[in-house]
């Protein structure tokens, strides 16, 4: 049996006397899609936020292959294959689109510490880049400053600065969010050229185009797991209903 | 590119040839001190400019090196052991400074310089039997580099020049390098950074040690020109003025400290001879320069030129450019 992709064991976290995570557990194996759904305030984003080490829990554990995460800076965890995207879109606004993919591109580079050789010089970086770019379909705005494209173009900036990676898990935070409908059909697509060997977490509120996509749900309510299985047995709990889609 | 270069080449053949328009040694001296202002200026805009760290403490590594090279020499040193055990005794300062201050950041960070600032000149102030207090202590000669005698007022100059040059071109390299694109990364989105694997911390703190470093050679002639070190030349005002001189030429340029140190180096030391109140003309440059051009000198006119040549070409003025990043 192979170690889980993605395994959280009784996280909890509280601000102040508000608890964000409950306790949360759940296994994500290798190649997964997985969706993470729940009301405002539920706490999927602090649930990233806890995996990627932006926060540190007060209790429990997170493993990635196996590796216990806990106690590790967050770009040592970004080294062994986790990276994410904001549902607040959060760029290099002033730099070219080209640039925002070459930084993605340069933290996982010792190149990052040279001191020296001109960036410019580096072609391979900007190869790479213009490939990340191409992927998501950007390749003719490369050279545009972030700031001045589109929100839909900013939106798969920051999917391809992910992408760039080559992660292992990936996590998506509302990748879908403030998109027009069109572009939501570009997103998808995109997330469904993703190579299964990337493991993906996603937050998203959009049903349509998320529910087809995820094999597995985990539906957070309060910062706890009230339901989770399959899209089929999600969607017929009486408990998703009450929480979730409504009455 | 071209442009850039073209300009560099005027800019190198303009200073080589400063000592033969001005002759007077006074103003060939004046020249060689604002090189080394600049020096300093481009040394905390490293962390100011480019890494968006304030810090109000970076006199503190004129005084580390200055007073190191006098006592040693004074201890019977040579000229060359002085000048490299100074500048690595300073950076190796800087590496602690940096430590003690990157545990916090903005006011923090700037509060925890301007107290290890405050130190360094307290030392000085008080520690007599070692730096002669309040009456500085003097350096009896400057060092011989390669034989060649710089006592020299013209000499001096090509000397600081060299220096100088070389430094420049170093930090021009470091702005342009993937080191430098971190940095500016961690300056815009530090969690971002961290989240793409950047190590943000380390990044500042080897720019901690790098701006100490180069604001240590700036030490190194500081002491060469002066020959004499006191508590004044480090005082928590010489650290404002290093960050005054970025801010008035312009934090988000290489340039932009270069021509401040020169406006604030000559008000200092020429207008205030004719002017009894300089201390006046020097705040109300800094209020037209941050009221007309608040990213700093430099910035502002080049944004001023494009919009001139824009309309000399009638075409219409272009939306506001993004403002060019300033710490």
């Amino acid at each position: 049996m192979t170690a889980p992709a993605l395994q959280v064991s009784a996280l909890n976290k509280r601000f102040g006397g508000l608890p964000a995570t409950k306790d949360i557990s759940l296994t994500v194996m290798p190649g997964e899609r997985r969706l993470i759904i729940g009301p405002n305030g539920a706490g999927k984003t602090t649930l990233f936020n806890l995996v990627t080490g932006d926060l540190t829990p007060d209790s429990g554990s997170v493993k990635l292959f196996g590796q216990e995460l806990t106690g590790m800076r967050t770009p040592v965890r970004v080294h062994l294959g986790l990276a994410r995207t904001y549902q607040i879109l959060t760029l290099f606004s002033r730099e070219t689109m080209l640039h925002n993919v070459v930084l993605a591109l340069l933290g996982l580079d010792n190149l990052r510490w040279n001191p020296w050789s001109l960036l410019t010089g580096h072609s391979h970086l900007r190869d790479a880049a213009r490939e990340a770019l191409t992927q998501v379909g950007l390749a003719d705005s490369a050279d545009r400053i972030a700031a001045e494209t589109s929100y839909g173009e900013r939106r798969r900036l920051e999917f391809a600065m992910a992408l760039a990676q080559k992660p292992k898990v990936l996590l998506l935070d509302e990748p879908l969010a403030g998109l027009s409908h069109g572009e939501r059909q570009t997103l998808r697509a995109l997330l469904d050229k993703i190579p299964r060997d990337v493991t993906i977490v996603m937050i998203e509120h959009d049903m349509d185009t998320a529910l087809g996509f995820a094999e597995r749900i985990t539906v957070l309510h309060y910062g706890q797991v009230i339901v989770e299985g399959t899209r089929a047995e999600v969607v017929a709990d009486p408990r998703t209903r009450e929480v979730y889609l409504g009455d | 590119m071209t442009r850039t270069a073209i300009a560099a080449v005027i800019i190198a053949v303009l200073s080589l040839a400063v000592p033969w328009v001005i002759t007077n040694d006074y103003y060939v001296n004046l020249a060689s001190l604002i090189l080394i202002y600049a020096l300093l200026a481009l040394s905390v805009n490293i962390l100011l400019g480019y890494g968006g760290m304030v810090s109000l403490g970076h006199a503190a590594f004129l005084g580390l090196t200055g007073y190191c090279v006098v006592l040693m020499v004074l201890a019977g040193y040579d000229q060359l052991t002085t000048a490299i055990a100074s500048v690595i005794f300073s950076t190796a300062c800087g590496a602690l400074f940096g430590m003690l201050s990157l545990r916090a950041i903005g006011i923090g960070f700037l509060m925890i310089t301007l107290a290890l600032g405050q130190i360094v000149w307290g030392i000085a102030y008080r520690a007599n039997e070692l730096t002669g207090g309040d009456n500085g202590i003097t350096l009896p000669a400057r060092p011989m580099p390669f034989g060649i005698d710089i006592n020299s007022a013209l000499s001096f100059y090509y000397f600081t020049l060299i220096v100088f040059s070389l430094a420049l071109f170093c930090i021009w390299r470091l702005t342009r390098s993937p080191f430098g694109a971190s940095l500016m990364g961690t300056r815009e989105q530090p969690r971002r950074m961290s989240m793409l694997g950047h190590n943000v911390w380390m990044i500042q703190f080897i720019t901690f040690v790098i701006a100490s470093f180069w604001g240590s050679i700036a030490g190194l002639l500081y002491i060469y020109y002066n020959l004499f070190m006191s508590p004044h030349a480090i005082s928590l005002q010489q650290s404002a003025e290093a960050l005054l001189m970025a801010i008035l030429g312009g934090a988000s340029s290489l340039l932009g400290p270069i021509i401040g140190a020169a406006i604030i180096t000559i008000v200092k030391n020429v207008v205030s001879t004719y002017i009894e109140r300089w201390n006046i003309l020097l705040g109300l440059i800094f209020v037209v320069v941050i009221m007309f051009m608040p990213n700093g000198l430099v910035p502002g006119c080049r944004q001023l030129w494009r919009s001139i040549q824009n309309r000399r070409k009638g075409r219409p003025p272009p939306a506001k450019a993004a403002s060019e990043p300033a710490a």
